[in-house]
């Protein structure tokens, strides 16, 4: 896997603008089940939001992404950054993506998520490990593709399901794949 | 308002949930937590449900569900449950093996022996496998090693195969 060096070098200091915290909504909020907007990733609101998210992401514990619908706003709007977690392999650090589609997925795997838009639960999920992802970075709105494997790959792939409206209780892996969450963090 | 604890078993045909959730329904009360699956064929669903009505109501309401005798329905108002104290380490128990009596009990024995909860267990016996998978908190403290050390030395007893994996969640 090689990863894209534009989306590994970006980093929110691009935006220009400060980032603000937003507060994180919580299912049953429709606003999580509605499939986000496109956006015009150039637009100064779309790059204010791409600043609030990455704000937002920074101060929640554990936290290593965080999607606009998450924050109330129904747009394709995301951010990731799996830098700092154990299960990361080759990662793209702390970027942004706007209308973001997996195009092409390989070597399912599957493994128990959590949400913080869904407190109580985790669910085993199961998704490729590799994946190639396309969106646009906010701001220039430039078009990147990337190649994101194991811990990358799976957060990628959960943000853009919440641009989409879809949480991973949406994926459960089987009627008993849904627990009780025992731990928070 | 109170909690009713609700069972339904017996021989399995379409319909039975959608019968049994329409009376609940009926009579206003909330469906909370639920669970249902097939055991060796039979019909096995548990609810706990909400609301204002009596035992003996829902009793009454769900009493053409049992007519023809091919199922067994019990109600039991239940009181609520305080929250589980938080765990100390969530991990899944996995053991499959020939069947022989005796595995499950061995088994749990060792996770209650330090203390620890299963909170989901689901056993299947297929032709000569048995098998048996649980969700298991081990209280702080509990010595994960020391679990595993004496589930392998049971395992090994009864000639099946045991793993105790930590349940891990990705947040995302």
């Amino acid at each position: 896997m090689t990863t894209n060096p534009r989306v590994r070098d970006w980093t929110e200091a691009e935006l220009g603008v400060p980032g603000a915290l937003r507060e994180v909504v919580r299912a049953p909020a429709p606003v999580l089940s509605a499939r986000g907007s496109d956006v015009d990733p150039t637009d100064p609101a779309v790059v204010a939001l791409a600043a609030d998210l990455v704000a937002t992401m920074r101060v929640s514990p554990g936290c290593v992404g965080l999607a606009a619908p998450q924050v109330g706003v129904g747009v394709k709007v995301f951010c990731v950054d799996v830098s700092e977690h154990p299960k990361t392999r080759e990662h793209h650090g702390t970027f942004v993506l706007c209308n973001a589609e997996v195009v092409s997925g390989s070597r399912n795997e599957k493994a128990r998520e959590g949400c913080m838009s869904v407190p109580d639960f985790t669910g085993d999920v199961k998704r490729p490990s590799r994946v190639v992802v396309r969106g646009q970075l906010p701001g220039t709105g430039e078009e990147v593709e990337l190649e994101a494997e194991a811990f990358e790959a799976r957060a990628l792939q959960h943000e853009i399901d919440h641009c989409d409206g879809l949480l991973f209780l949406d994926r459960a892996a089987g009627a008993h794949a849904v627990y009780a969450r025992k731990t928070y963090l | 308002m109170t909690l009713h604890a609700i069972t339904v078993l017996g021989h399995d045909r379409p319909g039975i949930i959608a019968e049994t959730t329409d009376r609940l329904a009926g009579l206003g009360l909330n469906l909370e937590d639920s669970t249902m699956t097939l055991l060796r064929g039979h019909f096995a669903m548990t609810l706990i449900c909400a609301g204002t009505a009596s035992d003996d109501e829902i009793e009454t309401a769900l009493a053409p569900l049992a007519a023809d005798g091919t199922l067994t329905v019990t109600v039991r108002e239940v009181p609520a449950e305080e929250a589980p104290a938080p765990a100390g380490t969530s991990w899944i128990l996995s053991v499959h093996g020939g069947d022989r009596p005796g595995i499950v009990s061995a088994v749990v024995k060792v996770i209650a022996g330090v203390g620890g909860n299963i909170t989901d267990l689901t056993t299947r016996l297929a032709g000569e496998l048995y098998l048996l998978v649980a969700e298991v908190d081990l209280p702080a403290g509990a010595d994960s090693s020391a679990v595993e050390r004496d589930l392998a030395a049971v395992a090994a007893d009864l000639g099946v195969g045991v793993t105790l994996r930590a349940a891990e969640t990705d947040e995302l």
